[in-house]
């Protein structure tokens, strides 16, 4: 480092110095290779197609198609009918989601509330788990033979089934919920310490109660960490893969290409077809932008503060 | 939680914590309903941790069952014939020792991944934070803009990517990819916006320090809490990983929990005995990180640049 003395305060404002580079350059160079690359040689390799001549004696060529392999995969009703299930899925999985770190983070906010770094750490435990190993054992829990819940139930008489075909989105659901909801949680109740305690001394003051202070104060200044979670939820539902494939072998209502992420991987690994599996994700990748996208101009949209 | 600054910055305390802090205002007086309101919301907390407790509770008990009672016995209660030590002995004997040198190796990805991308990302996020140059905002977006990108739109390609250069099946086909954090660098940025003044850095230069030395040993003290909060979370986030280490490795020797996991999984129907296996190494693997969550817990909140920016 040349430091130079004589000119330290107009430094930053003016030629960038050395140092800067030696910050930023490692980061750029990993993302780069490792974010950028990928997603440039996933939509490059999507408009190419390995051909291979009829009797499979010389080497398949890569060959340039163009919007083939996009056609291909949203002409197939199973991956259509995956995307379908992805966006159900969202459906059901965000609003759930959002409500209940709220929900959470509220209770554990109100002065009512003993233990309060208990509970916390307890409901932000489950993060902790992989995805993995949390759909391994709610798939214990899923199944009449090992589930002390289901077993309770059966014993009052109601018979349910978490992995028939009607209710195994749900099930998924709300695997994901009980991994996510206290990390979500977490990032809620951070954005209400930051709110000054003297709103709500004041809000006090003039006669608020509880559920008042909770809609004109806390909500609204918590509404950016809302928003992110919101879109943390989004871009997590639509990568779905981990709880089908998991649970795959202990129900028949998920098929080899329940979710788009799934049918990718098939067709990457198994069937061979990398250049149809970066379609595939190409289109993920889209639809997540597109929601994210839907959903940021819905809440920004001028005069939407009706909470 | 480990604060001990000053009342004086109501910004950084929670607001719970505040009703008994010295200097606030005496107690509010109970309004009516205040009890059945305080029943209700204590209640809600308890259901749930019965609700986030459930699936670890059940492991936990589970782990210490035969395979025959874990299916004849009341999941939530012990059975008559507890053997814990016999599950333990198996699980870390099958396969010649595999599930240790699985928990090895997830600890060396999550551990030097999320070292790597710590360091890095919070060198690039105080330079996004202090440092003008061209196109910055675009860069910060762009760099943004991957944390939108679903990670199985990534690991595809990546591992043939990393399939031509030859590197897949390696510690480093997990490993680098790992070392990059875009949300870290997006955390940096605004927690050394936040917490280290301009001021400082001026006052340092004045003193002849350095860039880099302002940024190794004063801003990153000041920046501490968002370091390690970026250090816990890329940790976590290595260590749940599931999609990347199956896309690029091959060989159990290299496989983190996760994986080895499923690989026995995958041979249960084959031989129920892996059904023990399975749930015995969830349970160990599930204490592993509830003792590290818990341990560290504090860290995540700890307020250490409490008094620097005061000076």
């Amino acid at each position: 480092m040349t430091a130079s003395t004589l000119t330290p305060v107009r430094r930053s404002r003016s030629r960038p110095p050395a140092a800067l580079w030696v910050l930023l350059v490692p980061f750029l160079v990993m993302f780069a290779l490792f974010f950028v690359a990928p997603i440039v040689f996933a939509v490059v390799d999507s408009l190419f197609a390995q051909k291979s001549s009829g009797l499979g004696l010389t080497a398949p060529t890569r060959e340039f198609v163009f919007m083939d392999n996009y056609v291909a995969a949203l002409s197939s009703p199973a991956f259509l009918a995956s995307l379908g299930r992805l966006v159900a899925f969202s459906a059901i999985e965000v609003p759930l989601m959002v409500v209940t770190a709220l929900a959470l983070a509220l209770l554990l906010g109100a002065a009512a509330a003993r233990f309060p770094r208990l509970f916390r750490v307890t409901y932000f435990m489950p993060y902790g788990v992989p995805g993995v190993i949390a759909a391994l054992l709610w798939g214990f829990l899923y199944i009449p033979a090992t589930s002390p819940v289901l077993q309770l139930l059966g014993a009052v008489g109601i018979h349910a089934n978490p992995l028939s075909s009607d209710a195994v989105l749900f099930a998924i659901a709300n695997i994901a919920l009980w991994g996510f909801a206290g990390y979500n949680m977490l990032i809620l109740i951070a954005a209400l310490d930051a709110i000054p305690s003297d709103l709500y001394e004041a809000a006090r003051l003039d006669g608020a109660g509880e559920w008042r202070v909770i809609w004109h104060i806390k909500l609204p200044l918590i509404r950016p960490s809302i928003v992110l979670i919101t879109l943390f939820t989004i871009i997590g539902t639509l990568q779905l893969f981990v709880e089908p494939l998991v649970l795959r072998p202990l129900t028949t209502a998920i098929s080899s290409d329940y979710t788009p992420n799934l049918a990718a991987y098939n067709q990457a690994f198994t069937q061979g077809n990398p250049n149809l599996a970066a379609a595939m994700a190409v289109i993920v990748a889209l639809l997540a932008f597109a929601f994210s996208a839907l959903f940021l101009r819905i809440v920004n949209r001028k005069g939407n503060r009706a909470w | 939680m480990v604060t001990t600054e000053a009342p004086a910055r109501p910004g950084t305390r929670p607001p719970r914590a505040s009703v008994s802090a010295p200097g606030a205002r005496a107690p509010r007086t109970p309004r009516p309903g205040g009890v059945a309101g305080a029943v209700l919301v204590n209640a809600a907390l308890v259901v749930a941790s019965v609700y986030f407790l459930l699936p670890i509770a059940w492991v936990l008990i589970a782990a210490t069952k035969s395979p025959g009672d874990l299916y004849s016995t009341f999941g939530l209660w012990f059975s008559d014939s507890p053997q814990a030590w016999e599950n333990l002995v198996a699980l870390f004997t099958q396969d010649g020792g595999a599930f240790s040198i699985w928990i090895l190796n997830s600890i060396l990805y999550s551990g030097v991944g999320a070292l790597v991308a710590t360091v890095i990302s919070a060198g690039a996020g105080y330079a996004f934070a202090k440092y003008d140059f061209p196109a910055k905002e675009a860069l910060f977006w762009t760099i943004l803009g991957g944390v939108l990108v679903p990670a199985t739109v990534i690991a595809l390609p990546l591992y043939f990517l990393l399939n031509a250069v030859g590197l897949t099946g390696s510690y480093w086909s997990v490993l680098l990819p790992c070392m990059v954090s875009p949300f870290g660098v997006y955390l940096a940025r605004i927690h050394a916006n936040a917490s280290v003044p301009d001021e400082v850095i001026e006052a340092a230069r004045i003193d002849g320090a350095g860039d880099l030395r302002i940024f190794g040993s004063i801003a990153t003290r000041m920046m501490t809490p968002a370091i390690v909060t970026i250090f816990l979370f890329q940790f976590v986030t290595i260590w749940n990983n599931y999609l990347l280490p199956l896309v690029m490795l091959n060989d159990p020797k290299r496989f983190p929990i996760t994986l080895g996991l499923t690989l026995w999984n995958s041979q249960t129907q084959r031989d129920p005995a892996f059904t023990t296996l399975v749930v015995t190494g969830s349970a160990v693997s599930v204490i592993l990180l509830v003792v590290l969550m818990v341990s560290l817990q504090r860290f995540w909140k700890a307020d250490l640049t409490a008094g620097a920016t005061k000076g």
